[in-house]
Formats: structure tokens, C-alpha cells, sequence
């Protein structure tokens, strides 16, 4: 073979690598890319049906109720500007998990308007809480009555 | 007093590292011998400097001297004297003083074992690493003082986060940043070869051990780090695509690649671009992982409280470090000539497919770690790249990359001919094709094409591997070291691939509710739930359940999963209960009472999790055993009088022929 067409073949090689490794990529981050959003925003119809996102919001007071006999436990996530979304999932909840914190949540809108989550965080101490959910939650989700409340 | 020691150690230690840095340099061009002779002294001087400072730190934390503010951070007199010391490197300030103290620990080695290296050499290998330290202890002094005192002393510490408070934590900091404080070293060697303008193959084979032992540091490091967040994060798995894992994952991949390289470097005079390039990435991205863990843009357990004018000091170090290398890149690139020509079949040729491939999955880590910030920098929304986007990239590029690695055992350098090739892979080939199909029907009864693929890999590196050990034609007992090593290491890889492919498709998974005297059963294994009990550790109180696992009404063993309670100011901490196995872990998490006598429990069944650890252990073992191979320290006796070889050679046949290509 020619050095020339070798080289040739190489070129080739390597277009078709980088390629195939840019379709990977732009498949593999159109389906995985997980957004936050706030109830509002769930309820005002901006999330795509059957899409996997995650909910961020504060647990409604005295809105905890866990099954008897299984593991499933349902609460609502609201915002302060009273919308509410009712979560259920038979996971273990964070130890952190309480009323009247916030929490953020993955899953997807079900049929009847529940969200059915596959995995539930709770909101860590100020030391470990994510950057962007303490951005999102100093926003949208302080109680109006504690706004001196460290997120 | 003795805190004052340790900063002005620390000082000393980065007057030192200037001198080191200008001198020898200097005088390696105007030809003062009495200069670039300083280099050495100085290696030793700065470790001698840093080890001081960091003595001082470790005793503040020993004695509990809590007017350091470092130390009332970090520490309290409650915690073991263990936990205590290892607190030194438990958050920022600390971990950046042990890791200049490593980045001094690998000059003084390389100044030590440096006989065959021409001094002119060293000194510009010293030199740089000089630069290097200067920059590190710079920010040191400069941002984050670990020997700042409090006006006010305190009675007592704070907290160590108590998911620091653990063996693995003692071990896996300062192994991952030898790992990545060494790849400064091949970083070191490439820049020294840049400057002195002689870009043969011999500064390859000076660097090849050194960046064999850093790739090994950095492998155990990434393990233990896995194996911790295994055991301690408490849910049970063991990789999570978080950043800062990344940040670790991604030099280590370029380091993959940069071993190989520079035996192509070493052995055929080829690849030089390429592996110069990797040698200033693999540095990089070590620099960009600890930019991405201590300025704060990213978030997880690693990330401590963080200051903006730190990631500020380290993006701009990152910058003149890249900017610089790559300028001295582009005056000399036209120096670099590629002599070694190859065919199409050829060990080059799989060399540079697997080289293509690592960078691939590096830029692809990479881009899935920045692109979150990049989305929230332009304000388009806050997202986050989940484990199901890497998995789709990085699966099938490691299933092309294993394809390729079985053939790379039987291909000659230079030229081969592929009927050749089949000739002698046709038998391990085979086996790991009925094995693949065979395998999953007799042992899991059913037929994934994921287990396929994984089967089909693990046992294709690893018979080839074996079968060119046997098929060498000499007594295994005559080869060479560094071919055990290489072995061992692709072994390691094999068994890590059927780890990860048996756990990840057949692991068992439940959360159950569980009150006491109940039981449940998951893939045969019956977990009875005998009740919880508080009791009182050193620094914290828990609930401890005890859960009795039977198999077949025989008893396998009895966990005790924990729920600790560290204080205020602390998050609860869920210690599992694990029953570790060479085929399966059985691994049990305490969640939340649930009123009256019941828990919630998450239960695990992982099948060969170990392998994924042991693998990486063979990996280690491999890249060490490479790297003692007793040819280095022959060749480096020689090494002066090959360089001059490698010279004539270079001049007297140019061969272009596929330097272009390869350039």
C-alpha cells in the first residue's frame, strides 16, 4: 500500500471515531439530562409527558402519610406560592427528610397528576447542599414567615 | 509556637522551591555547572521544609490545639487519635499542604534515583517540578493557611464530617494524590525534553517508570475511593459519576493512555506529538480536578466549604501552566519527527486506536462534568448529567477498546499480516465466544446481550493474555518483569469488566418494611429482622439492628447495620451491614423506624462486587511490577550512550513516511 492511501485510511479512521463518538454523545445527552423544576412550572404544563425530571420543592406540613404495611409513602411538594404536587414512591426517605424542609425528587408525572418518584434527597446541612438546588430553593421555596432562615 | 514553626517551614520551603525552580534552569543553558548542581541539594531541601510544616500541623491536630483555625475546624478532642491525624488532610487547607509535601516527596525521589540521567537533564526535570511547587505553596501561603490562628480560642473543635471518620479516608486522599501530584513528574520530563530541544525516545524511557507508579498510586486511590463510598456512603453502590469522582477518573484514563504511548515512544521512536501531549493533559487534568474540587463550583461530599479567590488562584495556575507548556509546544513541534513508520496492521496501530478511544472517553467524562456548569453559566436552566448518559457513551467505546486489546498481545511492531494475527488468536478468540453465550446459560439461565458483550470481553483479555504468556515460546519464569506486569494488569482490567458486567445486570435490589421478628427474601438469601438496640460509640450514639441472613434454612451470617448520630451540627450517618463475599456481598442499610417495632431496610444482593476491587488491585499490582522491571535500571546506566544512538538514528535515516499521520 501507498504511504499515501495508508494515510488516507487513518484520516478515515479517526473522522469515523470522532464521529461515531459525537452520535453517541448527542443521543446520550438528548435522553439524560435531568432539569429541576418547581411545582409551578410542573402544573403550568412545562415539563414533556413521560420524561424523567426532578422536583424541587418544600414538604407541605403535616402532609406525610406512610402505608401500614408496605413501604410506600406519599407527602405533597409545594411552593410558596401555594402549588402543590402530591409525590409518591416506595423508597427509604433521606434521613434528613422532614416537613416543612425542602427536598428534591426524580421521577415522572403519572397518569392521575402524581409524581411517582424513583429516588427522593433531602435538603443536606449548608454544608453538603447543592449549589443549584440552595439557588433554586432561596427563590422559590422560603416560607414567606421565616425569610431570615438559613437555606 | 510550633504552629509558627510549621509556617515558617512552609516559607523556607517556598524560597527554596524558587531557587529550584530559576537556578539550575539558568544555568543549564549558560553551561554553570555550579547552577544546575543546586538542583538536587534543592529537591531535598524543599521535602526537608515541607516535612517540617506538615509535622507541625499533625502534632496542633494531635494535641488538640485548638487556637489553630484549621484545627478547631476540623477536629475535637472526642475523636480517635487516628481520625485526629487524619483530619490533617480531611479538608482544604491541609489536603493542599500534603499535597505540596507529595509533589516535594516525588523531586527528592526523582533527584535520588536519577544516576543514568544527565545532569543537564535533571536539572531541567528538577526545575519544572521547582515551578510547580512554587505555585502550589504559593496558594498555600497566599489563600488557604492551614496555620492561622484564632484570636478567640475555642474549648473544643468542631466536627470532622463524620463521613470522613472512616480507614478508607486515613488511605485514599493521600494515595489518589500521589497519583496525581506523579503525573507532574511525566509532565516534568516531557517539559525538561521540550527545553533542551532533544525530543529522542530517551526521555520516554526515563519517564516510563515514574509514570507507571503514579498510574498505579492513582489506581488504588480510585478504587479505595469506590470501595469507601461502597461501605460508607451507605446506599450501596460503587461509582456515581459524581464530579468529583470524574475529576479523579479523567487523569487517570489519559494516564492509561500516556503509558502506552511512551512505550511506542520508547520502543519505535514513534508517537512523540502524541505523547507529549498527553503528558501536559494527563498534568492537567489532575490540576483541573482540584480546581473543580476546591473553588466550589461543583458540589458533593468532597467539596468543602470554598472561598472564590481560591478557584481563582488555581484557574489562573491552570492557565499559565497549559499556556506555558503549550507555548514551548509550538516552538518545538517541528523538532518532532516521528521515526518509526508502521503499517496498518501493526502493535502501533492498535496503540493508537486504544490511545483515540481513552481521549474519547476522557473528553466525553469531561464534557458530561463541565456541561452542567456551562448550561448554569449561560443561565439556560439548572440540570444535571446523570449515570445514564455516561453509561451510553462509555460502554460501547470500552467494548471497542476491549475488542481491540485482545489482538494487541499477538501483533507484531511495525508490520504485521493480519492472516498472521488470526493464526495465533483463533484459539482464545473462540473460547471467549462459547464462553460468552455458554457461561451466562449454564450460571444466570438466561441470555442478555449485555452479559454477552461483558463475557465476552472479560474472558477475551484475559485468555489472550494468558495465551500469550503460554504461546511465547519462553518459560514464563524467563520473561521479563515488565510483560508479567502488563499481564497481570490486563488480567485485572478483565476481572474488573466481569465484575461490573455481572453486578450491574444481575444485582437484586429492595427496600422493605420490616417490623421486628419479620422476614423477607431476596435472590434466595432470607433476611430475618431481630430488633434494634441503641448503644454508644466513641463520638456518637446509634441504633444498631441485627438481621439474620439464611440460606436454604442454613445460617450464612449476621449483620448488624447502624444508624450513628454524630451530634448536632452533623448529619445522621448509615453504617451498612455487609457480608462480603469472592462471588457475592450481601449488604444491608438501616433506613428510618417506622413506628411501633418497625424499620425500614434497603437490602442488596451483589454478585462478584469484589471482582470490580480486585481487578483494580491486579491493575496496581501490574503497573508496579512494570515499573520494577530491572531493564529501567540497566538501560538507565546506559541510558546516556542510547540517547546519542537514537540521535544518529534520527538524523541519518528521516523517515516521513507516517509521521504525518500520526503528528
Amino acid at each position: 500500500m501507498k504511504p499515501r492511501n495508508k494515510r488516507i485510511i487513518f484520516v478515515l479512521l479517526a473522522l469515523l471515531s470522532v464521529g461515531g463518538a459525537s452520535a453517541l454523545i448527542g443521543k446520550a445527552m438528548k435522553g439524560n439530562l435531568n432539569y429541576l423544576y418547581a411545582p409551578e412550572e410542573v402544573l403550568a404544563g412545562k415539563v414533556p409527558k413521560d420524561q424523567v425530571f426532578r422536583l424541587g420543592g418544600l414538604v407541605k406540613k403535616g402532609s406525610l402519610q406512610r402505608s401500614k404495611t408496605s413501604m410506600e409513602a406519599r407527602f405533597i411538594v409545594m411552593d410558596n406560592r401555594g402549588n402543590e404536587i402530591t409525590v409518591v414512591t416506595d423508597k427509604i426517605l433521606p434521613d434528613l427528610f422532614q416537613e416543612e424542609k425542602s427536598q428534591v425528587s426524580r421521577g415522572k408525572m403519572n397518569a392521575e397528576g402524581v409524581f411517582v418518584a424513583e429516588e427522593v434527597l433531602a435538603k443536606h446541612d449548608s454544608e453538603y447542599m447543592p449549589k443549584e438546588l440552595k439557588e433554586v430553593l432561596a427563590k422559590e421555596h422560603t416560607p414567606p414567615t421565616k425569610t431570615g432562615d438559613k437555606l | 509556637m510550633i504552629p509558627e514553626i510549621g509556617h515558617f517551614a512552609l516559607i523556607l520551603a517556598l524560597s527554596v522551591a524558587v531557587v529550584q525552580g530559576i537556578f539550575p534552569l539558568w544555568g543549564s543553558f549558560n553551561g554553570k555547572l555550579a547552577w544546575t548542581s543546586m538542583a538536587k541539594p534543592g529537591a531535598y531541601a524543599q521535602l526537608f521544609f515541607l516535612f517540617i510544616s506538615f509535622l507541625c500541623l499533625l502534632y496542633a491536630f494531635i494535641v488538640n490545639d485548638f487556637s489553630v483555625k484549621y484545627v478547631a475546624n476540623n477536629s475535637n478532642s472526642q475523636m480517635p487519635a487516628a481520625f485526629r491525624a487524619s483530619a490533617l488532610w480531611g479538608a482544604h487547607e491541609g489536603s493542599l499542604l500534603l499535597w505540596a509535601l507529595i509533589l516535594s516527596g516525588w523531586g527528592a525521589a526523582v533527584a535520588f534515583f536519577s544516576k543514568g540521567i544527565p545532569s543537564i537533564m535533571l536539572a531541567r526535570v528538577l526545575s519544572v517540578m521547582g515551578f510547580i511547587g512554587v505555585g502550589f505553596m504559593l496558594f498555600l501561603l497566599m489563600t488557604s493557611n492551614p496555620f492561622e490562628r484564632l484570636l478567640q480560642i475555642p474549648l473544643q473543635g468542631r466536627q470532622l464530617n463524620p463521613l470522613l471518620q472512616d480507614i478508607g479516608l486515613i488511605i485514599h486522599p493521600p494515595l489518589l494524590y500521589m497519583g496525581y501530584v506523579g503525573m507532574s513528574v511525566a509532565f516534568s520530563f516531557s517539559m525538561a525534553a521540550m527545553i533542551g530541544g532533544k525530543l529522542d525516545a530517551a526521555w520516554a524511557r526515563w519517564a516510563r517508570p515514574w509514570t507507571n507508579i503514579a498510574w498505579v498510586c492513582l489506581t488504588f486511590g480510585i478504587a479505595l475511593g469506590s470501595w469507601w463510598a461502597y461501605y460508607e456512603l451507605g446506599w450501596g453502590g460503587w461509582w456515581f459519576w459524581d464530579p468529583v469522582e470524574n475529576a479523579s477518573l479523567m487523569p487517570w484514563i489519559i494516564g492509561t493512555a500516556l503509558i502506552h504511548s511512551l512505550a511506542v515512544t520508547e520502543k519505535r521512536s514513534s508517537f512523540k506529538v502524541w505523547t507529549i501531549l498527553l503528558a501536559i493533559l494527563a498534568f492537567s487534568l489532575s490540576l483541573l480536578g482540584t480546581f473543580l474540587v476546591r473553588s466550589g463550583v461543583l458540589t458533593s461530599v468532597h467539596s468543602f466549604a470554598s472561598d472564590p479567590a481560591r478557584g481563582l488562584f488555581i484557574l489562573v495556575f491552570l492557565l499559565v501552566v497549559i499556556g506555558s507548556s503549550l507555548l514551548l509546544f509550538a516552538f518545538r513541534a517541528h523538532k518532532l519527527r516521528s521515526t518509526g513508520s508502521f503499517s496498518l496492521v501493526s502493535r502501533e496501530s492498535g496503540l493508537l486506536v486504544n490511545n483515540v478511544i481513552l481521549l474519547v472517553m476522557a473528553a466525553t467524562v469531561l464534557l458530561g462534568t463541565l456541561y452542567p456548569l456551562i448550561i448554569d453559566a449561560l443561565s439556560l436552566g439548572k440540570i444535571s448529567v446523570g449515570p445514564p448518559y455516561f453509561n451510553a457513551i462509555m460502554v460501547p467505546l470500552a467494548l471497542v477498546l476491549f475488542s481491540v486489546m485482545g489482538f494487541g498481545f499477538f501483533v507484531r511492531w511495525k508490520k504485521d499480516s493480519m492472516s498472521r494475527v488470526l493464526k495465533r488468536v483463533w484459539f482464545p478468540l473462540t473460547l471467549s465466544l462459547v464462553s460468552a453465550f455458554v457461561l451466562p446459560m449454564l450460571l444466570a439461565q438466561d441470555l442478555k446481550i449485555m452479559t454477552i458483550l461483558g463475557v465476552f470481553a472479560s474472558s477475551w483479555i484475559a485468555l489472550a493474555a494468558l495465551m500469550w504468556v503460554l504461546s511465547s515460546g519462553r518459560s514464563p519464569f524467563k520473561l521479563p518483569l515488565a510483560s508479567w506486569g502488563s499481564v497481570v494488569a490486563h488480567i485485572g482490567m478483565a476481572m474488573t469488566v466481569a465484575g461490573i458486567t455481572v453486578v450491574s445486570l444481575y444485582d437484586s435490589e429492595k427496600d422493605v418494611r420490616l417490623e421486628k421478628g419479620q422476614s423477607y427474601e431476596l435472590a434466595g438469601y432470607k433476611y430475618t429482622f431481630n430488633g434494634v438496640e441503641a448503644i454508644q460509640g466513641a463520638n456518637y450514639k446509634a441504633h444498631r439492628a441485627t438481621m439474620d441472613v439464611t440460606y436454604n434454612g442454613k445460617t450464612v451470617t449476621t449483620v448488624h447495620p447502624e444508624k450513628r448520630d454524630y451530634g448536632p451540627g452533623s448529619m445522621p450517618m448509615t453504617e451498612a451491614g455487609i457480608d462480603a463475599g469472592f462471588t457475592r456481598d450481601l449488604f444491608v442499610a438501616l433506613g428510618e423506624p417506622l413506628g411501633g417495632d418497625a424499620w425500614s431496610f434497603r437490602l442488596y444482593h451483589k454478585p462478584f462486587v469484589r471482582w470490580i476491587w480486585l481487578g483494580a488491585v491486579l491493575m496496581g499490582l501490574g503497573g508496579l511490577m512494570a515499573a520494577l522491571d530491572k531493564r529501567y535500571r540497566r538501560v538507565r546506566r546506559r541510558s546516556l550512550e542510547v540517547a546519542q544512538d537514537d540521535e544518529k538514528q534520527t538524523t541519518n535515516k528521516p523517515n516521513p513516511k507516517l509521521s504525518g499521520a500520526i503528528a
